[in-house]
């Protein structure tokens, strides 16, 4: 009956050491990625020039590829991955919305003057609220839309070659 | 530096003594029928003392800003005031654990002469088990996080104390927190020395009671530290968040709570032998876990140090052995226990200290899957998820209730026997009064909840029934009394402030005012000061009361020069009926502040009350010690 | 004497709590802060959290609130956003019965154990 006993707890005892040490392998800290594809939620925002509310029912209402890229002027990574924002809109093949996040429309309007402007539709996002809306974690990040209107990749973090060619292979 | 090679060495010279000792204490054993004394006081003391002197080095390289050692350049700054030089030397991993090895060495050195009493094999063994644990922390000290590390070329300036920590209960905090945890190492080396000799009797526990006693003061104390410092420094007047940290700091206070009660049955009535030793074993492994759950940064937590993947692994693989050794252990020598098949009757102090153990069992269990169990689903089902206040509140809650009626009762009632058990009716009829009170006080909040209602009521019961205890004059046990008082008072004020406290939230500028119950705040003005190693911003408010009265608030924002932290500095002004509470906070961009005030009732009776619990713990200490 | 002392004394206090408005977030919205989990600081809740990700929050909180949502619906659409994670509340799943039903199983295998110790069954 004792022997019973030490063999249980020993064998929950072993339970317990691996469980923990593969534990250690993990992050502690939590990012939200993508599990799976998901519906895009509804949303509204105010357009960046016209400075008139829109809903997002407008804005995706072509039977195409979308990109959303939340972005500002003062993000640093930002302009890392604007060149490949660029390159993405000249392919023609995936209509590009910006959501420009808690910045400043002077600072924003310089920035897309020297770096060029992608996109075909920037939504301004003055207090955070509209990234929540889309399930965004910070600047920059970039979600992929495909025709069904569903969210099938998120990005968080700057676009580099590796991602840009991905995101070509999904549209293509 | 020179202090960087004298703390260096000194740590390898007491590793060498410790496994000199540990051998020696062996070789001892082995000698049957030894009746000549064995000397080895000198042996603990030097252990002892070379870790000072390493302590030592420390504090004087801290002291002297000698950027040269790592630890320093990691954790001081040359613009520190003396005080938080000294109190950085512990308020980082490396440190920290170094401070824990001085007490460790320190509490067997103390144990070594405290039990001159035990049979010789007992202590030997005892000195073995420790050792164990002694040479495994500087193994790990030395290897994984050695304080005395140099940099080169010698940087001209640190990086500095997160300015959090900057403050005089966190630099006192440590030290008694660690006191408690570790001197749970000599309840567990002791437990399992005595079970090996076949002595778990009333004997020794009459002398292990010395020591969970000064354990659970001390980590009583530690945690009521903790959480005053996390009520005015860290959060925005919480005091407990059931953070994954402070909930490892309350798992071996529990268990040693339950212990505490326990070993008086084992005292008094030579019962619950298997279980006092489950308890030992278990309270410290709690400890040790904590080390591992907070130093590994496996855990997410508000309060997580640097973390290091390696050395939690070192930690696990440790605590695993010692687990290992203490089951295995236990299960060779359980027929060494005397297995008194004696019976419980319903009502008595044995039973009802059953009662006890039961529940803070329950509590523990909760806690500890509650800590635990996301790291264990994400490991097998790799999804993560939060746990957090209201899963605890929807599991313990509930439970405290019996709890608490189980306490009012159990300490009144005798041992063996019980023949007259007081007035069934007087006391139904005395919780239907109380019943109705705490009906009545919720009642005039507003919002009346099942639960609520009666755990106030059973915590007015409890309250009403201790005070009658502690006021009794001829009443048997004054240290039960006053605990058991201080914790009902607990239990009491924790509820009266999460029902009534009030707040208000807003974003104000200079000359804006709010209202706020009957009460006017205004905005008057925001100087600008500095300190050694900080700017500041100074809001002063005024609140204008009913009655007229005018009160000055002066919370604070301070921006740290290195590490570059921002930090809001509360004003808290207490009275023995509530705490109000001021803080202010930067909104970005804007020349307003988010300006939180709240009223908290009874804030500084949660923290007498713990005082009062510690206080006749110690209360209890002193009296076996004039024995 | 002292015990009615205190009671007058609690009374009095509690007579001078009345309800008021102006505050910039309602109880329920305190309530739903404290359960929700901030993406930024992420020990603590947004409740807790000074962040501008949680100031965020809150203004999400508030929008919800304001177009009819309740609370539950706004747990739910942040589970839905960022997973259970969010959520200082776990849910009652498959993920958790163990986390709910192992405390509760160890307090009635305790309660079972101390059942065979009394004597009052052994007669």
């Amino acid at each position: 009956m004792k022997n019973r006993y030490f063999f249980i707890i020993i064998g929950l005892f072993f339970f317990f050491f691996i469980v923990l040490f593969e534990g250690l392998k993990n992050p502690n800290v939590y990012i939200p990625e993508l599990q799976e594809e998901k519906n895009l939620s509804k949303f509204e925002a105010i357009d960046f020039y016209s400075n008139k509310k829109i809903s997002s029912l407008e804005i995706f209402n072509d039977n195409k590829f979308y990109l959303i890229n939340i972005w500002a002027s003062w993000c640093l990574p930002c302009r890392e991955e604007h060149d490949y924002l660029i390159k993405l809109k000249e392919q023609n093949l995936i209509r590009l919305i910006g959501i420009n996040y808690k910045d400043d429309s002077e600072n924003a309007r310089k920035f897309l003057n020297e770096m060029g402007n992608p996109y075909s539709k920037i939504l301004k996002d003055n207090n955070g609220t509209v990234s929540i809306q889309l399930a965004a974690y910070g600047v920059p990040e970039t979600f992929i839309i495909d025709k069904n209107k569903k969210i099938i990749k998120k990005i968080i973090g700057p676009i580099d070659k590796k991602i840009y060619n991905e995101i070509l292979l999904i549209i293509k | 530096m020179i202090f960087n090679y004298i703390g260096n060495y000194s740590l390898i010279i007491s590793v060498i003594i410790s496994l000199i000792i540990f051998f020696l204490s062996i070789s001892n054993l082995q000698k049957i029928n030894i009746q000549k004394k064995i000397n080895l006081n000198k042996l603990n003391f030097f252990q002892f003392f070379f870790v000072l002197v390493s302590f030592f080095s420390l504090v004087v390289l801290f002291v002297l800003s000698e950027f040269s050692n790592i630890t320093v350049f990691n954790n001081s700054h040359t613009t520190k005031s003396l005080f938080y030089k000294i109190s950085g030397t512990w308020g980082n991993h490396e440190g920290s654990l170094l401070l824990w090895l001085l007490i460790l060495t320190l509490s067997l050195f103390l144990y070594f002469l405290s039990s001159k009493n035990r049979p010789i094999k007992e202590r030997l063994l005892t000195l073995i088990f420790q050792e164990v644990i002694i040479i495994g922390f500087l193994v790990f000290l030395l290897k994984t996080s050695n304080p005395f590390n140099q940099i080169f070329p010698i940087p001209k300036e640190g990086l500095g104390l997160n300015p959090i920590l900057q403050d005089p209960i966190l630099a006192i905090h440590p030290p008694v927190l660690y006191f408690g945890y570790v001197s749970t190492s000599i309840i567990f080396s002791s437990s399992l020395a005595s079970l090996v000799q076949g002595n778990v009797n009333n004997l020794w526990a009459k002398y292990i009671k010395k020591w969970i006693f000064v354990s659970w003061i001390f980590l009583t104390i530690g945690i009521l530290l903790g959480s005053i410092w996390a009520y005015y420094e860290l959060g925005w007047g919480g005091f407990w968040f059931w953070d994954p940290v402070e909930n490892i700091s309350l798992m071996p206070w529990l268990s040693l709570t339950a212990l505490l009660h326990c070993i008086l049955v084992l005292e008094k009535r030579s019962l619950l032998s298997s279980w006092t030793i489950v308890l030992s074993i278990s309270t410290f492994t709690l400890s040790v876990c904590g080390t591992f759950l907070v130093r590994s940064g496996i855990l997410n937590s508000v309060h997580t140090f640097a973390n290091d993947p390696e050395r939690g692994l070192f930690i696990l693989t440790f605590l695993f052995i010692l687990v290992f050794l203490s089951l295995v252990i236990y299960f060779l020598y359980e027929k060494n226990l005397k297995t008194n098949n004696d019976k419980f009757n319903l009502l008595t102090k044995e039973s009802s200290i059953l009662i006890n153990n039961w529940f803070v069992m329950y509590f523990l269990s909760v806690i500890l899957i509650g800590t635990i169990y996301p790291i264990f689903l994400e490991v097998l089902s790799d999804q993560k998820i939060s746990v957090g206040p209201p899963f605890f509140n929807k599991l313990l809650i509930p439970f405290l209730i019996p709890f608490l009626i189980f306490m009012s009762i159990g300490p009144n009632l005798n041992w063996i026997k019980n023949k007259n058990f007081g007035n069934k009716i007087q006391l139904a009829i005395f919780f239907i009064l109380n019943l109705m009170l705490s009906f009545f006080i919720i009642k005039m909040f507003g919002k009346i909840t099942l639960t609520f209602t009666i755990l106030l009521a059973a915590s007015f019961y409890l309250f009403f029934i201790t005070f009658k205890d502690l006021i009794k004059k001829n009443y048997k046990n004054t240290s039960q009394a006053i605990s058991h008082f201080g914790f009902s008072l607990l239990i009491l004020s924790i509820l009266m402030n999460s029902i009534l406290s009030k707040e208000i939230i807003a974003n104000l500028k200079v000359g804006e005012e709010i209202n706020f119950m009957e009460n006017t705040i205004k905005f008057k003005k925001v100087e600008s000061s500095s300190g050694s190693n900080f700017k500041s911003l100074i809001g002063f408010f005024e609140i204008n009361s009913k009655d007229n009265k005018k009160f000055l608030f002066k919370p604070e924002i301070r921006i740290y020069n290195q590490p570059k932290v921002i930090t809001s500095e509360a004003d808290i002004k207490t009275n023995f009926f509530k705490d109000k509470f001021l803080v202010i906070n930067l909104v970005k961009g804007d020349n307003y502040f988010n300006v939180r005030y709240q009223e908290k009732p009874l804030m500084i009776w949660i923290w007498l009350s713990t005082i009062l619990i510690a206080i006749g713990g110690s209360v209890s200490f002193l009296k076996r010690y004039e024995k | 004497m002292k015990i009615i002392k205190f009671l007058i004394i609690i009374f009095l206090y509690f007579s001078s709590f009345s309800s008021f408005s102006n505050e910039k977030y309602s109880e329920l919205e305190t309530k739903i802060h404290k359960n929700l989990r901030c993406i930024i600081c992420q020990g603590q809740s947004i409740y807790d959290s000074q962040s501008d990700f949680a100031e965020s929050m809150k203004l999400v909180v508030k929008q919800k609130l304001d177009s009819g949502m309740s609370e539950q619906e706004i747990y739910l659409f942040f589970k839905n956003q960022y997973g259970e994670w969010i959520s200082y509340d776990p849910a009652f799943n498959t993920k958790t019965y163990f986390l709910w039903g192992l405390p509760v199983l160890i307090f009635l295998l305790g309660g079972a154990i101390i059942l065979r110790k009394l004597a009052v069954l052994k007669n």
